[in-house]
């Protein structure tokens, strides 16, 4: 059954034992432990699997085992006779081309094969290299740069930031030199030897009564699986959710399923067993009820109700009321309105959910991929049953997460699994299980209307949004909370009156994406704007930057903007680029030709952190007696950079260089709670406490030296200089007493943003500083086929200050990349596009050029004034797009993704009105 | 499971005639249909018979009249192999499936076998007249495929190779999708087309893909073109030459688009074709 078969691996023969149909991938990765090789799709559909067989890139996960036999395999773990893997890697670190790292062995692997058939390509060629591998965080900007860079030769090292320059500065970043040489380990990475595997035995049925029978035979026929669970094996709550009061999601099925996807039995075993017994061996009997599928049928009279204590499915109700609306309105010269659609949303992050969990005494370990460690370990301990000191959540290396790593997937069902085998349990979802039964975003309904006096000033501005959340609550009240603060955008609105509702319904379950539900709202605000515009015979830069929020300008919560307001800064930064663009589009599309161009633009504002909401971060620095300097840092990065971002901060804090720390990231263990990775807090929150820790220590240090505020410090070894003119000082660190921890000296850091919260009317201050962008987009419409090709996109951020460029054009660079998917060809249908072929998300080809133009307008409450970035770039680019498309044809399109169809059929409804 | 990796054409067709196997060159399709399978608590999986070890299917080779294409060709190997303008149609196609990946595992004998509507190859096969050499009989491409996802193959037979009768003329391949790479298609069309030295089309064979449950050739236009200057062509093709397409509705497009969209894409190719190529916007 698994006859030995000999690969040449890198040069080196090695000998395996492996089934014939075994994939390459899971020979290389199970077989051989070599787990650079990253499996994301078993589908071919995303490359992450990329080896080069013979010298060609394939997929390792379409060639059987049997066919690599006696062929030379190299992986990234290897190099190439030209020395173009090497190279390779040192651009991908200089130029940010790797964000998460789980394509990045792909990608290296994939330029290289085109480097050495086209050793001088151009960037077209570069794309075709690379166009079978999928990334979800760079936009492929960076990493295209990166091999151009290594095609000319050009390719530069990093630079290295010294002592007190390490904010503003683009090194690279500290997790980068694993993410390139393949070591970095994801969550399918961690491969304990005794482990179990577990499989879900899930819901084909989105609505169903389940009932499940004895399952002794299913044992007895299947001798290795070990256990299998359902919901009465639960030695705590069977269920979890992000709210305490909200735990509505549960662990396994209990009598009812409500989802496609919804889990009902877990198979533990060897893994041959869990894979190879069928769900059709197990006594499962569904009988399946009418879905509610969709808001409208949700909230139908009658409508079952998805949870009992919420009979008419509405969740959660948002509102914000500023003003009189009406009057208002009235006031208004112009009025426009309209009722805009979005699509479920999948976050396509190239890592499916992955992990294992062991019993450790009485405590339960659980290494996987998250976003939120401290949230994990709380539904963890709620699901064992077990105090919050009895979980240790040890985050893996995060391959994407973009708000879907935000939710617990695998982590409580580990546990339980661990805890009752009390032998490792390792879990992988596949890509379908991913995408069928994680968090999207949600889709909305949005009816919104506008108004204007002559001049262009916004009088009024009202909307109402439904937001269908699906099947359990997630984060469907942040999504119900946020978009009425920012769906007016920003700009000075005296009247508003907005409302939302977050909807139960049968669906795949929405949560935390990017934006959590401003994208979908700033589409309708956007267009109305461009309406105002029309009406009223302004252009449409003009109007925005007439309205644009100023330094002391009041926002609709009532909140006074006292500093770093960048917007009208950003606006004046692509002004010329706006209508240079504009006349060459006019210039293009004369004689009405087939392809047409046009130029949209849009703004955006972000409030950086949790609204409304107490949302701390702690950060430590430790010093140890043999000169040993660790930031002890419970923030996750994500791919998004976090780790060095903060570092850079903690090291200008402290004032020693970057590169003299040993950081330990996300350990519930080994640091303090940093909140979680979302919300664009990161930067604002984590770096305000890493910023204080580092002054705390500094200051410990000079208060012992008795030296002055500019001191510098020199660490060499155990000695530490303080150096302060004549007035130096070198402390033996040795000999200074060591704490519980071991450390001789240490320093924390503690901030949570101020806000207040929110009254009746939505009023308040929930967001202590905000975002703000503007950006403009070019495309190119085939009025025929009614595709899109994006031309070109100029975004202007105001990021208070960036503490690494490289990494803020990164997550700019990511950001319209998921924008424009979301305007383009993004829908997730549940059942129907549930893996990455029907599920289409941008390749290498399908980006524009992009500049980005990074304002500084420093917010004196921010780190070094810095604010945070993850989330406007996306939030921007779908509404810039629509404009874009109307500018080129006059199609007004209120309903995204554009599909071409979706288009063509704007474009003939257009002709046949005319 | 049982996997078997024959060495040689005979032991092939006799494993063939004694087992149900899947038939697995590149694996390109085999690999996620079972992943889809498998997702969903279905772990079975027929057995395999991998015919890559078979030396006599490999290769691209002149044969006097026609061209063989054997079984184990990749699109890589069509893409690099020196071969007429007949066959740039062909060509177009391999650069347009999946990424480069999958260009260099999957063959174009197994595209035709998977017999998807929306096979990038197909469209190609029918308008080159192809002939598929069957377990040593000869099938035309028009009887190869039978219906959807279906073809002339049956339990025991292999297909070793497909024949293209060398014609004069030059083909070419419109593909249209959602995005650049990694795309399956929404529709397309492959063509070849011959002119006289005037630039008259003494034949040409248009065939449309992703437009109904198998590819089809469009015989009322290719009969309306016979003896029209190429230039004049691409005004030509109308609404009533796309009567044999019966496309669907899915999550990619809908019919009346593919309709549109496979129209103005046949119009495309043939202005490609008479030198005015048609850059697209995606």
């Amino acid at each position: 059954m698994t006859p030995p078969v000999t690969l040449i691996v890198n040069g080196e023969p090695r000998t395996v034992e492996a089934p014939p149909f075994a994939t390459l991938a899971d020979t290389l990765r199970e077989g051989l432990h070599l787990t650079g090789t990253k499996v994301g799709c078993e589908a071919g559909d995303c490359g992450a699997c990329t080896v080069l067989l013979d010298g060609e890139q394939v997929c390792a996960c379409l060639v059987p085992t049997a066919q690599a036999d006696g062929r030379a395999v190299t992986t990234i773990e290897g190099s190439d006779p030209a020395g173009l893997i090497d190279r390779l890697r040192e651009a991908f670190l200089a130029r940010g081309a790797a964000q998460c790292g789980i394509c990045t062995p792909a990608m290296i692997l994939a330029a290289a094969d085109g480097l050495r058939r086209d050793p001088r390509p151009d960037r077209a060629s570069v794309e075709d290299a690379i166009g079978g591998v999928l990334c979800r965080c760079t936009g492929y900007v960076a990493i295209v740069d990166a091999v151009m860079d290594v095609a000319r030769g050009a390719n530069a090292l990093a630079p290295q930031a010294g002592a007190g320059a390490a904010v503003g500065a683009r090194i690279a970043r500290v997790d980068g030199r694993a993410k390139v040489a393949g070591t970095d380990r994801f969550g399918a990475d961690h491969q304990p030897a005794d482990a179990l595997w577990l499989r879900l035995v899930r819901s084909p049925h989105a609505a169903a009564r389940v009932t499940i029978g004895d399952l002794a035979p299913v044992l007895a026929h299947h001798p290795g699986l070990v256990r299998i669970l359902t919901a009465r094996d639960i030695p705590g709550e069977n269920s979890f959710g992000v709210f305490p009061h909200l735990k509505d999601q549960p662990v396994l099925a209990d009598g009812r399923v409500r989802m496609r996807g919804d889990p009902v039995a877990a198979l533990v075993g060897t893994r041959a067993a869990v894979e190879g017994c069928p769900d059709a061996d197990l006594p499962v009997r569904y009988e399946v009820q009418p879905a509610l599928t969709g808001v409208a049928a949700a909230l139908e009279a009658g409508a079952p109700a998805l949870h009992a204590a919420v009979p008419d499915n509405v969740l959660t109700r948002g509102r914000l009321a500023r003003g009189d609306v009406a009057l208002g309105h009235a006031a208004g010269a112009a009025t426009a309105e309209g009722r805009f659609e979005t699509a479920f949303v999948e976050h396509a992050y190239i890592e499916p959910e992955a992990g294992y969990a062991r019993r450790v005494g009485d405590r339960i370990e659980v290494t996987a991929c998250t976003q939120a460690p401290v949230m994990d370990q709380e539904d963890v301990a709620r699901v064992l049953g077990l105090p919050l000191s009895s979980v240790r959540i040890v985050p893996t290396a995060c391959g994407g997460g973009f708000g879907g790593k935000l939710d617990i997937s695998l982590q409580p069902i580990l546990a339980v699994a661990a805890w009752l085998t009390r032998r490792p349990v390792r879990m992988v979802y596949t890509r379908i299980e991913s995408m069928a039964s994680t968090t999207k975003r949600h889709p909305a309904r949005i009816s919104a209307r506008m108004s204007a006096d002559a001049a262009g000033h916004f009088t009024a501005f009202e909307m109402e949004g439904d937001f269908n959340t699906g099947a359990y609550a997630s984060w469907g009240p942040t999504v119900a909370n946020r978009v009425p603060v920012h769906a007016p955008g920003p700009y000075r609105v005296a009247h508003v009156r907005n409302r939302t509702r977050a909807v139960y319904t049968n669906d795949t379950p929405a949560g935390a994406f990017r934006g959590f539900g401003v994208p979908q709202a700033t589409i309708a605000a956007e267009t109305l704007i461009d309406d105002l515009a029309e009406r009223l015979g302004l252009d449409r830069w003009t109007i925005r930057r007439r309205n644009a929020l100023d330094h002391g300008d009041t926002t609709a919560s009532g909140q006074v903007l006292h500093a770093s307001a960048g917007l009208p800064r950003c606006l004046d930064a692509l002004r010329d680029d706006f209508f240079a663009l504009e006349k060459t589009a006019a210039a293009a599309n004369a004689g009405g030709p087939r392809r047409r161009r046009g130029v949209g633009i849009a703004c955006m504002w972000y409030g950086c952190g949790n609204t409304s909401m107490s949302n701390p971060s702690r950060m430590r620095i430790a010093l140890g007696p043999d000169g040993s300097l660790t930031f002890l840092n419970g923030a996750v990065d994500i791919g998004q950079g976090s780790s060095t971002v903060l570092l850079q901060i903690a090291a200008d804090a402290l004032g020693l260089a970057p590169d003299r720390f040993r950081s330990v990231v996300g350990d519930t263990d080994l640091t303090y709670d940093a909140g979680k990775t979302s919300a664009s807090r990161q930067t604002f929150v984590s770096g305000n406490a890493a910023r204080l820790a580092g002054e705390s220590l500094r200051a410990r240090i000079l208060a012992l030296a008795n030296a002055g505020p500019g001191a510098r410090l020199i660490l060499e070894g155990a000695r530490l200089t303080i150096a302060d003119g004549e007035a130096s000082r070198s402390l033996d660190l040795a000999a200074l007493p060591v704490d519980e921890t071991g450390a001789v000296l240490a320093g924390e850091g503690w901030y949570d943003p101020p806000t207040t919260a929110l009254d009746a009317d939505g009023q308040g201050i929930p967001y202590a500083t905000y975002g703000f962008a503007a950006q403009v987009a070019e495309v190119e419409v085939d009025t025929q086929l009614g595709t899109v090709r994006v031309r070109r996109i100029v975004a202007a951020h105001d990021v208070g200050r960036a503490i690494n460029p490289t990494l803020v054009e990164g997550q700019i660079h990511g950001g319209i990349a998921q924008g424009l998917g979301l305007a383009l060809m993004e829908e997730f249908i549940p059942g129907r596009t549930e893996n990455l072929h029907d599920y289409l998300i941008p390749t290498a080809g399908d980006m524009p050029e992009i500049d980005v133009r990074i304002i500084e307008d420093p917010d004196p409450e921010g780190p070094y004034g810095a604010k945070g970035v993850g989330e406007p770039a996306l939030v921007a680019t779908a509404p810039a797009i629509l404009g874009a498309i109307r500018h080129a044809t006059g199609a007004r399109l209120t309903r995204v993704p554009v599909l071409p169809h979706r288009l063509h059929a704007a474009l003939h409804a257009r002709e046949a009105a005319e | 499971m049982r996997y078997f990796r024959p060495t040689s054409l005979a032991d092939a067709l006799a494993i063939r005639r004694e087992h149900a196997v899947t038939v697995l060159a590149g694996g390109t399709d085999v690999y996620p249909a079972a992943a889809t399978r498998r997702a969903w608590g279905d772990p079975s999986h027929p057995d395999i018979l991998d015919i890559s070890g078979l030396a006599e299917l490999r290769g691209i080779a002149d044969e006097g009249d026609h061209w063989r294409i054997g079984a184990l060709a990749t699109w890589t190997d069509l893409i690099r192999a020196d071969l007429p303008p007949l066959l740039d149609g062909l060509k177009a196609a391999g650069r347009a499936v999946g990424g480069v990946q999958i260009q260099n595992r999957g063959t174009l004998v197994g595209n035709a076998c998977t017999a998807s509507p929306a096979g990038d190859g197909i469209p190609n096969l029918l308008a080159l007249d192809a002939a598929f050499a069957v377990s040593g009989r000869e099938v035309a491409a028009r009887d190869f495929f039978t219906g959807y996802r279906a073809t002339a193959v049956g339990p025991h037979d292999l297909v070793t190779a497909i024949r293209i009768p060398k014609r004069p003329g030059r083909g070419h391949f419109e593909k249209l999708g959602a995005r650049r790479y990694l795309v399956i298609s929404i529709a397309m069309t492959g063509l070849a087309v011959e002119t006289d030295p005037g630039g008259r089309i003494v034949q040409a064979r248009i065939a449309v893909g992703a437009c109904a449950a198998l590819a089809r050739r469009l015989p009322a236009l290719e009969a309306d073109l016979a003896g029209l200057p190429l230039a004049e062509a691409p005004g030509l093709v109308a609404e009533r030459h796309l009567a044999g397409l019966s496309p669907i509705d899915d999550v990619r497009a809908s019919a009346a688009y593919r309709m549109a969209a496979a129209r103005t894409l046949v119009a495309d190719a043939l202005a490609h074709l008479a030198g005015h190529p048609v850059a697209r916007a995606a």
